[in-house]
């Protein structure tokens, strides 16, 4: 039985596992780095071992640090939440090594999803269709030109270690293939340590579904329907909603059995998303694994009546899929609007600085998952997450009106917050009428 | 918890040398701590690693004879000319190479540039700690075999 989980990670986050832990209570850690000293997620916790300086690298991505903070306090878990070390196969070896349980998928299936032209490759293996391009990374130009031509352009150069949006470029036509494919290798090289590339053809006009699945230690997997991500900006979700207005009951069966078969060809554990294109004919392509619990898990949470971190603990405690997760239900519709210190005014510059007045919004169906608080300095080292407003409604107009109202009560004194241009998305018509894809925000004015 | 029994806990508490006391269980949550104890202090964290631990009654700790403050205070006083030593790590301070070994200073040494103050443990590693400053130790904060956070302060030196 886990005693004493040690949170590695900040925000948000940090506060949602302490929140799981209590209520299946399990003593709690926080780390922190200095930068970090007043937030939340430190006070909230039994225990808190500063780490490291502000910088990620020296501190929240500090292997060794964070395995220190472990063995001083007599943790025997570790929840890496998302990002930082949450898919780092190394870590999780590391955690193994030194015998403490790591809240996640085993060691191996997180490198081998990880590494996306490799995943890609298992799963078309396994009978899951997968996005027309490469089988695997691409040795050389020659062999880039030949799939862009078969598969036609435009085409999506794709960093194999990328992944979360990032290390991707997109190509229109041949005459810009050669430069594009060297300069794809050297951003990869500098930001993954690895210039791999596959390649993808372009499916245009598509909406991102994903579905989030669970799996036990005993080989049972099981899904929870999916969320709607489609709203992004440069790759960014801003909006996600549960359930997708463009999935009915039968087509989430389809896809829901796809990432159930998927993620036990790779004898996938814990909580994970498999994120799929939909195309406007209806046929869905695999894109990629997340092998972490996401930012927008609430939006799941609302809709399902499941605590996905509490699944997750316990599901690491080696319980076993519970029966009725078979047979899930969704339950009215969720929406999430991720709110960030970033002003959409001006081109959404990062808005650090000290929060002078904040007031959350209330009332029923209204959720906020936030780690500040009046008084809070927003630290600039980080990601500029505030919170995550989920609203949940019986349907979707109602989720819809909702987040409406529950914006419109949430206050930010002292920082500029993207706010504005959530509540003006909410207001567009292709939005409310469902009628969208990924390339909605690209031609969105603001 | 009825009374008695909390009258009880209140006695233990102020006839041992324990600060401050917090037991919780399922939907009980019970803190007892001795006036002057600052909990929101606010300036950092540190104090946590202590918290939230019902200590036993406490016999004289090894204290070092120069020093008489405790040992993890929030803000330590420094005079002109002082420095702390504080820890580059997460770890385990030890002030010895050994068990049985001498300690690497003593409050008074004067100490030289590079010179071994102590051992922080991490991970199965003894990592050194080197003087990064010459001068005369005048305190040592941090207490042998227990944890140390990051920016912890371990000595005070005074600059020659």
């Amino acid at each position: 039985m886990i005693k004493k989980i040690l949170i590695a990670n900040r925000g948000e986050i940090a506060l949602r596992i302490i929140r799981a832990c209590k209520e299946l209570n399990i003593a709690t850690v926080a780390i922190y780095s200095v930068a970090d000293t007043l937030s939340l997620h430190v006070r909230f916790a039994d225990e808190a071992v500063c780490i490291g300086p502000a910088e990620s690298g020296a501190s929240y991505l500090k292997q060794s640090a964070i395995i220190s903070a472990a063995e001083v306090t007599n943790a025997d878990a570790i929840h890496p939440g998302y990002g930082f070390l949450a898919e780092n196969a190394d870590f999780a070896l590391l955690c193994r090594d030194n015998e403490i349980n790591f809240i996640g998928p085993k060691p191996e299936v997180i490198r081998m999803m990880g590494d996306k032209a490799q995943a890609k490759k298992t799963m078309r293996d396994a009978g899951v269709p997968v996005i027309p391009g490469s089988d695997d990374i691409v040795p050389d130009f020659k062999s880039v030109e030949k799939i862009a031509k078969e598969v036609g352009y435009p085409v999506l150069l794709k960093a194999s270690a990328g992944g979360g949006g990032r290390g991707m470029r997109i190509v229109s036509d041949h005459s810009e293939l050669e430069k594009a494919y060297m300069m794809a290798r050297e951003e990869a090289r500098s930001s993954f340590g690895n210039p791999n590339l596959y390649v993808e053809k372009v499916v245009e006009n598509a909406r991102h579904i994903e579905i989030q699945i669970l799996g036990d230690n005993h080989g049972n997997v099981v899904h929870l329907g999916e969320r709607e991500c489609s709203i992004q900006r440069r790759h960014q979700k801003l909006i996600e909603e549960s359930p997708s207005p463009a999935v009915d009951p039968e087509l989430r069966r389809r896809i829901g059995e796809t990432a159930v078969r998927a993620a036990k060809t790779v004898g996938y554990s814990s909580a994970g998303t498999v994120e799929f294109l939909l195309d406007q004919d209806n046929q869905f392509y695999f894109m990629e694994m997340n092998t972490r619990i996401q930012v927008e898990h609430p939006v799941t949470e609302m809709v399902t009546d499941v605590d996905l971190l509490k699944e997750q603990i316990l599901l690491a405690n080696d319980k076993k899929c519970s029966e009725w997760l078979q047979d899930f239900h969704l339950r009215g519709h969720a929406i999430e609007c991720r709110i960030n210190a970033e002003d959409p005014y001006k081109n959404f510059r990062p808005s650090p600085g000290k929060i002078t007045s904040f007031h959350a919004p209330g009332g029923p169906g209204t959720r906020m998952d936030t780690h500040v608080y009046a008084g809070y300095q927003v630290p600039s080292h980080y990601d500029s997450l505030l919170g995550k407003l989920i609203t949940h409604g019986k349907d979707r107009e109602e989720a819809i009106v909702r987040m409406e109202r529950a914006l419109e009560e949430t206050i930010f004194e002292g920082i500029s917050t993207t706010i504005p241009f959530h509540r003006a998305i909410l207001k567009n018509n292709a939005f409310r009428t469902g009628d969208f894809n990924t390339s909605f925000l690209n031609s969105f004015e603001f | 918890m009825n009374t008695k029994k909390l009258l009880e806990l209140v006695k233990v508490v102020e006839s041992h040398q324990i600060e401050e006391i917090e037991i919780s269980r399922f939907g009980m949550r019970i803190r007892i701590s001795k006036s002057g104890i600052q909990r929101e202090s606010g300036k950092n964290g540190r104090a946590h690693m202590h918290e939230y631990i019902p200590q036993p009654p406490v016999t004289a700790l090894p204290a070092p004879t120069a020093v008489p403050e405790p040992s993890d205070e929030d803000e330590i006083q420094l005079s002109e000319n002082q420095i702390e030593v504080k820890s580059p790590i997460v770890g385990t301070f030890y002030r010895a190479p050994a068990p049985d070994a001498e300690p690497y200073t003593r409050v008074g040494d004067i100490v030289s540039l590079g010179q071994p103050l102590c051992i922080i443990e991490a991970m199965k590693i003894m990592n050194v700690i080197e003087a990064e400053h010459a001068g005369k130790l005048v305190r040592i904060i941090a207490e042998n075999a227990h944890p140390v956070e990051y920016n912890q302060t371990l000595f005070v030196i005074e600059k020659s």
